[in-house]
């Protein structure tokens, strides 16, 4: 068994995600990259230059996109709403765990 | 092994027509959806949804299914009777492999090896593309962020032997957890997804944390939030208290007149980063109980000497 310990790299605000990372990361294309990023689901860095970078948190949101498209067959534009309601939601959950005790499932 | 009731995991008779069960299973897949449940077993219930609808979707596969017969009940032990199959024509199409290895036992004695036919080639020999990432969550406790830690976390991923056939490749990994990670991160390591083909470099491994909930912290990004019980006689005249931390104990200063919910906040003492998190304190009022004779006579001396109607704002 391998007993070494692997010391990664946390990705955190400070990384920054070229297209070919966020590609392999997320199985998606670079096509659909575009799409994401044309229907406002994800957001480079730099819309101006030519290579796109982007930070930790498009990996997150590109990564659940993939999986609502893959499983659930949801267009671009279904995504978008379905991840702002969800960040909504969090949001909402966070503010009553500020307050109130724990939040019940 | 268990038998799986394919029609009562999709919640249809077992007369459904496939538009039925389609609709159905749509209908559970938004509801267990991983990204969109916060059930504890949603991805278990995800994965399950998925398989029934994997064959009851397929005419074939259904019609062999319902041979077995309608008495099985979910999680009878069941082993397929020897050439139960036989004469049924199957095409061999209808589900991928990769998403087979995360089936049930149940599902691979009746569907798996040699039950399609054709099994998906890897790849053209010679061709060269760089590995797959994978990608897995790894659980960690709050004094985990402060801290650092190491874990040691189990994978499973899908490989395909030199037979075609989909097996499951266990392998342990011991994995350095920073401190200042937050919920939702991922962690990467370079070189530990799926081996590259040809000379071509071998995929990522993505690390997602998760935060196991705590008896008595509660984490939002950076920050950790506390209930902090205190007495009425502690928030109406001021009080140090001692106040559990993720890095021990410290006092904390009540102000006279603390209002019940008010938050503390200490600054700084949240998770540690770049940008370190606050730990905020929410104070939480108690009453004590009046228990005793003397409880009852200091709550019927205060009725006489305290002259508080807190719903005076309420215009009674």
């Amino acid at each position: 068994m391998n007993q070494s310990i692997l010391q990664g790299t946390l990705i955190d605000e400070q990384v920054e995600l070229s297209m070919d990372d966020l590609c392999c990361a997320c199985s998606i294309t670079s096509e659909w990259i575009f799409e994401l990023v044309e229907e406002g689901v994800i957001e480079p860095i730099n819309p101006d230059q030519e290579q796109w970078v982007f930070t930790a948190s498009s990996l997150g949101r590109a990564k659940t996109a993939a999986r609502l498209k893959r499983d659930l067959n949801i267009n671009t534009a279904g995504i978008a709403l379905a991840l702002d309601l969800l960040e909504q939601i969090q949001v909402l959950e966070a503010r009553l765990g500020q307050t109130s005790g724990f939040v019940d499932d | 092994m268990d038998y799986k009731d394919y029609y009562s995991i999709l919640e249809v008779e077992r007369t459904a027509t496939q538009d039925e069960i389609k609709r159905s299973y749509k209908k559970l897949a938004r509801k267990y959806h991983p990204d969109v449940s916060k059930q504890a077993d949603a991805e278990v219930r995800f994965k399950e949804v998925g398989e029934a609808y994997s064959v009851l979707k397929d005419p074939e596969k259904r019609a062999a299914y319902d041979q077995l017969g309608a008495n099985w009940k979910s999680g009878q032990d069941f082993n397929p009777p020897p050439d139960w199959d036989a004469g049924f024509e199957f095409t061999g199409a209808g589900f991928n492999e990769a998403d087979a290895a995360d089936y049930s036992d149940f599902f691979s004695s009746l569907f798996g090896q040699g039950f399609g036919s054709s099994h998906r080639g890897r790849a053209q020999q010679g061709q060269r593309a760089r590995g797959e990432d994978h990608h897995a969550k790894v659980a960690i406790n709050i004094e985990d962020a402060y801290n650092g830690a190491t874990r040691s976390i189990n994978l499973q991923s899908p490989e395909i032997d030199h037979s075609g056939h989909v097996y499951l490749k266990q392998r342990t990994l011991n994995i350095k957890i920073p401190k200042g990670v937050k919920q939702g991160q991922h962690i990467r390591l370079s070189g530990q997804g799926t081996p590259g083909m040809g000379d071509a470099p071998a995929g990522d491994l993505y690390l997602e944390i998760e935060f196991n909930p705590h008896s008595i912290y509660r984490v939002d990004g950076h920050d950790v939030y506390l209930d902090l019980p205190i007495t009425p006689w502690e928030a109406a005249l001021g009080a140090t208290v001692k106040t559990p931390t993720p890095t021990g104990s410290v006092d904390l200063k009540i102000a006279e007149g603390t209002a019940n919910g008010k938050k503390l906040r200490l600054k700084g003492r949240g998770i540690p980063a770049k940008s370190p998190g606050d730990l905020y304190v929410v104070t939480k009022i108690t009453i004590p109980p009046a228990n005793t004779e003397e409880a009852k006579q200091l709550y019927r001396e205060m009725k006489e000497k305290l002259a508080y109607n807190p719903r005076s704002s309420l215009g009674v």
